[in-house]
Order: structure tokens, then C-alpha cells, then sequence
């Protein structure tokens, strides 16, 4: 459910870090092939605040109402959601994602 | 059961006319992947595309019974440049 609390905490994390990834796993250990995809494309462009959706008590369900998506990864570049690892994928091989980053 | 038959006649339900192309990527019935081109997605971002790819299938995302989507949306036009290239 998506409490107030913890639509703050994510209006807070998605405004304090340029690119916020809520994954299964972390950055050294991903959970999923979908997850460690959106990481690996992410990486060499900025420094990744993750966040682990099967550690982190209600959060699974909560950016999934919040973001209005049903699946894992979730990738917030900028302030903005871009999608998940599919998009993300997308914009690589349209050679988009650095300059999403870096703008 | 779900199976790339009952996403893809779902999917097909939601947006008429789409063009849709839905595998089992693991051969298990939860991991697929899918193609849909859609006149509907005309002016749409990526992430609203995908949005109404999800819609016909909540139920079964949020029960984790589909575990996995991969998706590819297209315009009819931006699918003809696509094959083009």
C-alpha cells in the first residue's frame, strides 16, 4: 500500500538522487536479469543510488502504485520515471541514455 | 491458465487493431516477451505505451503469476523503419 509515508520517502530518494533504481538485489548482487540489465546500461554514466524492493519492508507494492507499473526494475532519471528495463534498453541502443543522464 | 495465447488475446482486446507477437521466453508460462504495434500508441511516450500493454494483465502481475514482460511497442510508422533499417 501506498502510505503518505512512504510516498514522501520516494518524492525525497527520486529528488535527492540524480538516478534512483528500485530493484531486486543490489548493485554487486542483482536479484534478477531485468534488474542487473537496467544497473549494467546505468553504470558507466552516473553513480546509482539503488534500492532493494524485496529487503525493504512494503516498498515492492508501493512504487508499483506510485509509479503506476507493475513490474521491477523502476528507473527514475532526473526527477522523472523512464520505464523499466525494456525502456532503458531502448534508449541505450538509441544511444539516448547518457544524454538523459547528464542533462 | 496463462499462456502467450491468453496474453496475447488480451492484449489484443485492449488495444483493437494491434498488431501483437507474444513468446514464452523460458517455456514455463510466467517469463514472456512481446511485440505489439498499435496505431493507439500514436503521441504516446515509451513509458505510456507500455502502460497500456500492462492494463489487460494487472491481475495476473500483481499476483506474480506473468513474473516477467518484455516488452516492444511501436507506431505502425515507427515499426516501418524499424524493419527498414
Amino acid at each position: 500500500m501506498l502510505t503518505p509515508e512512504l510516498k514522501q520517502r520516494f518524492d525525497d530518494e527520486i529528488k535527492n538522487h540524480k538516478v534512483v533504481i528500485y530493484m531486486k538485489g543490489n548493485q554487486i548482487f542483482p536479484a534478477c536479469g531485468f534488474s542487473a540489465k537496467a544497473i549494467e546500461l546505468l553504470k558507466p554514466f552516473s553513480a546509482l543510488h539503488t534500492v532493494d524492493v524485496l529487503t525493504t519492508p512494503g516498498v515492492r507494492d508501493a512504487i508499483k502504485a506510485y509509479s503506476n507499473w507493475p513490474t521491477i526494475p523502476q528507473v527514475y532519471i532526473n526527477g522523472k520515471f523512464v520505464g523499466g528495463s525494456d525502456i532503458v534498453t531502448e534508449l541505450a541502443s538509441r544511444g539516448e541514455l547518457e544524454s538523459l543522464v547528464k542533462g | 491458465m496463462l499462456n502467450a495465447i491468453e496474453i496475447k488475446r488480451r492484449i489484443e482486446l485492449a488495444l483493437p487493431g494491434a498488431q501483437v507477437e507474444v513468446n514464452d521466453t523460458t517455456g514455463t508460462n510466467d517469463h514472456f516477451e512481446a511485440k505489439v504495434i498499435s496505431a493507439s500508441f500514436a503521441g504516446l511516450s515509451m513509458v505510456q505505451q507500455h502502460q497500456q500493454v500492462y492494463a489487460p494483465l494487472q491481475d495476473v502481475l500483481a499476483t506474480g503469476e506473468l513474473h516477467a514482460l518484455a516488452l516492444k511497442t511501436y507506431t505502425p510508422s515507427q515499426w516501418a523503419s524499424a524493419t527498414r533499417r
